[in-house]
């Protein structure tokens, strides 16, 4: 990395420090709520994540207290439904997108070594528009009396079938305020798509090609292309539903001739790729982490790339095999299958380079890497199970039952969480200044592998066992008694681990190590400037020229682009 | 993991003989399931190895490649790739997937298309918050929530062909042991079949979330030997019984609004909206599961149908002791 000179960039220093000087006069409050930093917005997005994560998960206690015996009188079947239903919408649109945008928000700028996001503003606008259309969906709980009086909250699953959501058998509004909530956040996610492709195809410094991005930012810079290309079908499904509900349009009301598939074609056509939005975030983590602690560069990065691409393609045409017990032709069936089992292959590609990468490095295991070898296993297991899901007759069986809840549930904590979970052990210090403890670190990993993989393990029997998902209640003797009560113990486990997540979070902003710049001695941009960084990111907009400039920087001797194509 | 699913394959083996409670996937009693549980196998082998090949190879790597005294302030030789090994894992994957699209092309059509005989049982299920109409259109009467179908042998294939639809919002059958789940969707009409060698009573459950009382929309299937079957459907075709000594119970039947929603032979609403109780006590639970045709269980699901299933259509008609007793009495003679 040579330093550049640039005058450009000196006016904007000033001008970014006179905003500084206004903003030390407001409130500190006032000065989050208006900032259009993207570390603050970056920071924010994901303790909302977070909080929302921490209700969500309650639920998820209390959906498995409820199963934990046959015959069960915990919660009621309204409850209960209301539960599993906001669980999911929430771990989805009110977790996982907004600690994606966290994510990217607060470290792309970073990265490609540039001040912001190419659109400052319209990233707030993003955070805030999502955070409004999450306290809707929960303000529905007091706002949304339906016919059960008050108390009530939307019900019908968190990819809500048509026609269940009708007005016939939905009545009151909870599912308004479901509808809504998920257009709102839908906006909010679009508006972070857009700012990160502006920011990487605009803002990258000097010297910072397309090729030597860092892995992390390619695959976020194909997961907006993704929400560029999937969340548009969801948006006009939730404004049709609305029509049907407000206005009678009868898109989706079976009694007026509308079509109940209809439903499940434009949730999928943006459900299956949502899970590609929601997973590549968790390859970009572990692709930028494995390679550090593995003290290597990542293996095949152009195979990386291209995989990642492939999956965006291939991912846009496989929504049909969450159908597959609709009754489609067998053409259909075959093509769907087809498609999903392609899709493994670009997936597979990336697990052997990440296995590629460790091969003959000198591993440290400390936590976000202990995250990461847990997404390796779990995500594997998800990955096979996913390839029989794809095998029509067998998805027939499996379709809808607890086999499905545990595969998606393997993707999504397995894999997703345990990067979250690697992405803030790695990322902390960098914006607080401050490392998180290590020893507790190990302890929530460990709890957490035991905890996740008895409670979800099981269910996979479950599955097998006939058990279809979102029951409130069954009786004894299907065979389902003790799988229920393993998994509900994993969750004491799960339990634990996040509470001694929260207190590592919360203990080490006060008493952490200081981290210095650099602690894990790695090699993008983000760690050449300090810990928290300043506002205006460097003093000077770096000049690269490899995929590691800080490898260069400290081997001179030895430097990457003698190495890469 | 294939350990573990041979262990599973075991659980069942001690079910009691004639009532399926347990749905084991890996314990299939008819025709489609079977075909289902032999791409299953294929499907589960290559998986299991799959999984053991690479998990060891990343256990190995883990345990090999672990950071080693010597190792501080040295970094190991930096490698960037590989453009040989990357297309060996392109290939392999590629290879098996396409051993995996074909094997499934194959079992989808032989499953989904079958030729039948003409003479083949035809039976309509339609789903309902929260329970199964079930009609026989060809021996011309209609029951719920529980299904008769004959036994199969390969001397005397008996399949049965189950027409599926939908009175309200999207369901799903589905009783594993008989064969893979297919949804009922309102204007989407669908059709799956089975074809059991075996007797006995299978249990099944609605696994399309439909609401409130999702979890209590259970499916029992009972397969008959072909005499069982036959005497089965000549009584569900006689007209209901008229014991003079239930006639108070009747008229309660007939004058409380009962007759709006269910049917009694000829008597009372035709249109669906509550299960046909012309043979009531032929079967052997109320509410789709919920309870038993005991006295009892019908004289509390009279009393009170939120007790048991909470939600539920079934109205609370505020009845007192006597008049639940006197359709209580009724209502047992429905055989």
């Amino acid at each position: 990395m040579s330093t550049s000179d640039s005058n450009a960039s000196q006016g904007s220093i000033q001008s970014t420090e006179a905003l500084q000087a206004e903003a030390a006069s407001r409130s500190r409050i006032l000065e989050w709520i208006m900032t259009v930093d993207h570390k603050r917005l970056g920071i924010m997005y994901i303790l909302a994540g977070l909080v929302f994560f921490v209700v969500a998960g309650i639920m998820a206690a209390l959906i498995r207290i409820q199963l934990a015996v046959p015959h069960n009188h915990f919660l009621g079947p309204e409850v209960f439904n209301r539960m599993f239903t906001m669980h999911g919408t929430s771990m989805v649109f009110l977790f996982g997108m907004p600690t994606i945008a966290g994510l990217a928000n607060y470290l792309i700028p970073l990265m490609v070594g540039t001040r912001d996001m190419a659109f400052p503003r319209l990233n707030a606008f993003g955070f805030w528009i999502f955070l409004f259309g999450g306290c809707l969906l929960f303000y529905s709980y007091l706002g949304a009396p339906g016919i059960y009086g008050s108390g009530s909250a939307p019900d019908v699953g968190w990819f809500a079938y048509a026609p269940l959501t009708s007005k016939v058998f939905s009545r009151g509004h909870t599912v308004d305020y479901w509808a809504l909530s998920i257009l709102l956040t839908g906006i909010g996610s679009l508006a972070t798509a857009v700012n990160i492709i502006a920011t990487v195809f605009c803002l990258r410094c000097k010297g910072m090609t397309l090729f030597r991005l860092p892995l992390f930012v390619w695959m976020v810079l194909v997961t907006a292309f993704l929400m560029v290309l999937a969340l548009p079908p969801l948006s006009a499904a939730q404004i049709m539903l609305l029509l049907d509900r407000f206005l009678g349009a009868g898109f989706f009301d079976t009694q007026t001739g509308g079509s109940a598939v209809i439903w499940q074609h434009f949730f999928w056509i943006f459900g299956h790729p949502e899970v590609y939005i929601l997973i590549l975030p968790g390859f970009a983590v572990v692709s930028e982490i494995i390679p550090v602690f593995s003290r290597k560069p990542i293996f095949g990065y152009p195979v990386m790339v291209a995989a990642s691409i492939m999956i965006t393609f291939i991912s846009l045409g496989v929504w049909a095999h969450h159908m597959f017990t609709i009754g489609m032709t067998s053409v259909g069936n075959v093509f769907f299958a087809t498609s999903t089992l392609l899709i493994a292959i670009p997936t597979g590609i990336k697990i052997f380079n990440w296995l590629g990468t460790m091969w003959g490095g000198s591993l440290r295991f400390e936590p976000p890497m202990l995250f990461c070898m847990g997404f390796l296993f779990q995500f594997l297991a998800a990955g096979l199970t996913g390839v029989m899901l794809a095998i029509v007759p067998f998805d027939w069986q499996l379709s809808d039952s607890y086999f499905v809840v545990a595969h998606f549930h393997y993707v999504l904590v397995g894999g997703l969480l345990f990067t979250v979970f690697a992405a803030v052990y790695y990322w902390y210090p960098k914006v607080t200044g401050r490392m998180l403890g290590g020893r507790i670190g190990k302890w929530h990993f460990w709890l957490l592998v035991v905890g996740f993989n008895l409670t979800f393990g099981v269910q996979h029997f479950l599955g097998l066992l006939g058990m279809p998902r979102r029951i409130y209640t069954y009786e004894a003797g299907r065979g389902w008694e003790l799988w229920n009560m393993i998994s509900t113990i994993g969750v004491v486990f799960q339990a634990a681990a996040i509470l001694l997540f929260v207190y590592n979070l919360v203990h080490s902003w006060y008493r952490g190590k200081q981290a210095g710049p650099d602690p894990w001695d790695a090699w993008t941009l983000e760690w050449a400037t300090s810990s928290p960084p300043p506002s205006y990111n460097f003093r000077q907009l770096p000049e690269v020229g490899s995929r590691r400039p800080l490898w260069d920087l400290k081997h001179p001797d030895d430097p990457d682009w003698y190495h890469e194509e | 993991m294939a350990g573990i699913f041979l262990i599973l394959a075991s659980v069942s083996l001690g079910a009691e003989d004639r009532i399926h409670k347990v749905q084991n996937v890996f314990d299939p009693h008819s025709t489609p399931a079977h075909g289902i549980l032999g791409i299953a196998w294929i499907v589960l082998a290559i998986c299991a190895l799959i999984f053991v090949v690479v998990g060891s190879l990343l256990v190995y790597a883990i345990w090999r490649f672990r950071e080693k005294r010597g190792d501080q302030g040295t970094e190991p030789p930096q490698v960037y790739g590989s453009n040989q090994i990357e297309m060996a894992w392109t290939v392999i994957p590629l290879l098996i997937v396409l051993v995996l699209i074909l094997v499934t092309a194959r079992t989808t059509i032989e499953i989904d298309e079958p030729a039948f005989p003409a003479d083949a049982l035809q039976i309509q299920v339609v789903g309902h918050q929260w329970w199964w109409e079930v009609v026989y259109p060809e021996q011309g009467f209609i029951t719920a929530n529980e299904i008769h179908i004959p036994v199969s042998s390969e001397d005397d294939p008996r399949p049965a062909i189950i027409q599926l639809a939908s009175a309200d919002v999207a369901h799903s059958f589905w009783v594993p042991q008989l064969g893979g789940k297919r949804d009922l969707l309102p204007n989407h009409p669908n059709r799956m079949w089975i074809e059991p060698e075996q007797t006995g009573v299978y249990w099944g459950n609605c696994a399309e979330f439909c609401g409130t009382q999702h979890a209590n929309m259970l499916i029992r299937v009972v397969v008959d030997t072909p005499e069982e079957f036959e005497a089965w459907v000549l009584n569900q075709q006689r007209p209901p019984r008229e014991d003079p000594a239930v006639a108070g119970g009747r008229h309660i039947f007939e004058t409380m609004t009962c007759i709006n929603c269910h049917a009694v032979g000829e008597k009372g609403a035709q249109n669906g909206f509550g299960p046909d109780l012309t043979h009531l006590m032929t079967r052997g639970t109320i509410g789709a599961g919920v309870g038993e045709t005991s006295r009892d269980d019908l004289y509390q699901w009279l009393k009170d149908p939120d007790s048991m299933k909470p939600g539920c259509y079934m109205p609370d008609m505020k009845l007192s002791e006597r008049q639940l007793n006197k359709l209580t009495d009724y209502l047992t003679t429905l055989k």
